[in-house]
Order: C-alpha cells, then structure tokens, then sequence
C-alpha cells in the first residue's frame, strides 16, 4: 500500500474549516494551531481522520493560567487547554490550542474521539477547573473528593505554613493545630 | 520444705509491677508495617542485617494496625493521606506509640505547600521526633532507645 504524501496540517484545516482556525505559529519547529472552542472536536477529528496528516496519536493535553497578565490579541481569554497530537505514519508532532473563558471555564470534550483523553481531562478539571463538556465520568482524579478549589490555578494560595526559625518558633507553635489522643 | 530447697538457689529479684509491665513493654515493641516515601527505604535498612532491629525485640512488622505498638511515620503525609494515617492509629489496640521520622513528617520539611500536612502532629499524638533528611539509620535507632526510656519512665497512673 502506498502511503499518501504529508500535507501542511495549517493549510489543509483552514481549507477545511475556515472558521475554526484563529491563528497559527510556528516557534522552533512546532507548529501551534489555535483553533475557536465551538469546532475543537471537528478539528482534532479533521487532523486524525485526514490522509496526508494522521495525527492519530494523542499525547498529552495540557492547560495554562495566564492569570496576572491581561488579555492580548494573541491570547483573549485568561484560561488555554493544549492537545498535543502526534502522528504515528510521519513522525511529527502538532499542537491545537484553544482559549477559556474565566467567568465559564468549559470546553468540549474529546472522549469520543481518544478515549485516553478521559483521564488527562479529568486531570485538567481537578487541578485548574476548567470543565469538559460531554465527558463521561468528570470527578477529581488526584486530590481527595472534599478538595477545595483548584491548586494549579495561578491564584490559589501556595503553602499554609510559615517555615519555622528560632526567632518565630513561639509564635508558630502557639498556632499549629496540635492533634489530640 | 520451701521452694528453694526443692528446686535449688533460684536467686530472687525484687522488682515493681511497673517496672516488669515497661521491660516488657520495651522488649517487644512491635512496629506497623507502614513507609510512606523516601524514609521508608532507611527504615528497612534499619530492620536488615547491617543494623538489625530485632537486637531490640523489633524483629518484625506487623502488617496489621491490630497487632502493633508503634507506628513509624517514615514520610511525609499528604492531605489525602492524612485520613488513613488517623484510622490506622486509631485502629492500633493501646498502648501506642508514635516516632514521626524525618523533617517531612515532624514539620513538613521542603514540601511546604498545600498537598502535604506540615507535620503529622496535627493529626496523631507523636512521642518522639528523628530529624533528618532521611535520618541514618542510627539516628532512627536512637530515636527508639529514646522512646525506650520514656516507656521505661511510665507510671502506673499513666497506663492507658
């Protein structure tokens, strides 16, 4: 069987789903597509199922807080899910990024395309918050069940213990929470 | 006819019920079978031949929370831990005694942020703390010969 030839993954997505792409990037050899919430799953599918790109590999899904910072043109809203995809027959890699609103953190989600993506977005939910749309099973995956808030988010508190010396020692003590018998 | 003409010179020790109840005690300390992280690693090289804790009537852990006196927290707690670290000691039958191993489990050590409890005396009771990142061996054993003595100082007034 003769393999088809690689296509240009930008070109070819905004051929096919004009509306979807934003914009894209390349930065020392990766190519970054960001495409618009309302087509991500018709997007990634694009990638996969297409001859010329196959991007049939998922790798990762990652997320970022760009928290302090205001928003850009390049980068409208505060919340960024990543999907990084890999393609097995031409040994390349993409990434498809899509922006979070703050005030409704939900994207779609693409369990029904990679159903490895379960747990990475269980993850993404657990320890930044953002919700995925049509996922099967959504619980925290490694903090316990009664966790409070999201830690990976850039403005939840660090630590809650001051790091004792021997000039505040008193001081810390006399505020632990000592346990009883 | 006495004891002693029948069975010979016995030779008689006097000794206060305290006393005898604590040697034992001290004899048999058995320890939970629990390591949480890195200080796990030295508290079995401590119960290997090197160091072998059996020279102090530790020679084995008991694998179940029922059947031992002595917990060793080797590592640090993390929140979602924390829990099962409570049910475990409250499992344990009296008397019971807690060492909380290493900087992590005293005070948090490095881990100063929200997944780790800053020390395990916020959840358990601890009686001796082996500072350390790991404690040696030796240091660890230390630590017991230190809970050793504190037991062997026990009063009738303070048993459980």
């Amino acid at each position: 069987m003769r393999i088809p030839e690689a296509k240009d993954p930008v070109a070819a997505l905004r051929t096919a789903l004009p509306e979807a792409v934003l914009y894209a990037k390349d930065f020392r050899g990766e190519t970054t597509i960001v495409v618009h919430p309302q087509h991500l799953v018709a997007a990634l599918q694009f990638l996969r199922d297409t001859p010329g790109l196959v991007y049939n590999f998922l790798s990762d899904i990652s997320s970022v807080d760009y928290y302090p910072e205001p928003p850009t043109e390049q980068r409208p809203e505060r919340f960024a899910v990543s999907y990084h995809l890999l393609s097995m027959l031409y040994k390349r890699r993409i990434r498809v990024k899509v922006f979070v609103a703050e005030d409704e953190p939900e994207v779609d989600s693409i369990t029904s395309l990679w159903p490895a993506a379960n747990w990475l977005e269980r993850e993404i939910y657990d320890m930044m918050g953002i919700r995925f749309r049509g996922h099967p099973d959504l619980r925290r995956v490694l903090l316990a069940e009664d966790w409070d808030g999201h830690p990976l988010r850039r403005d939840y508190p660090l630590g809650y213990e001051q790091v004792q010396f021997s000039f505040n020692v008193e001081e810390i003590i006399k505020h632990k929470p000592l346990a009883e018998e | 006819m006495g004891v002693s003409a029948k069975l010979g010179n016995l030779g008689v020790v006097t000794t206060t019920l305290e006393q005898a109840v604590n040697w034992g005690r001290t004899g048999a300390m058995w320890p939970l079978l629990f390591g949480l992280a890195c200080c796990a690693i030295e508290m079995m090289a401590t119960q290997a031949s090197d160091y072998d804790l059996s020279r102090f009537g530790m020679e084995l852990n008991r694998a179940s929370p029922r059947q031992s006196d002595l917990m060793i927290v080797a590592g640090r707690v993390t929140r979602k831990m924390a829990p099962v670290v409570r049910q475990l000691y409250d499992q344990m039958a009296d008397p019971k005694w807690v060492i909380s191993m290493g900087d992590c489990a005293s005070c948090g050590g490095v881990y100063n942020n929200y997944a780790v409890v800053q020390g395990v005396d916020e959840i358990i009771p601890v009686d001796v703390y082996v500072a350390g990142c790991p404690p040696r061996p030796e240091q660890l054993i230390h630590g017991i010969m230190t809970l050793h003595e504190r037991v062997k100082g026990e009063r009738i007034s303070q048993w459980a």
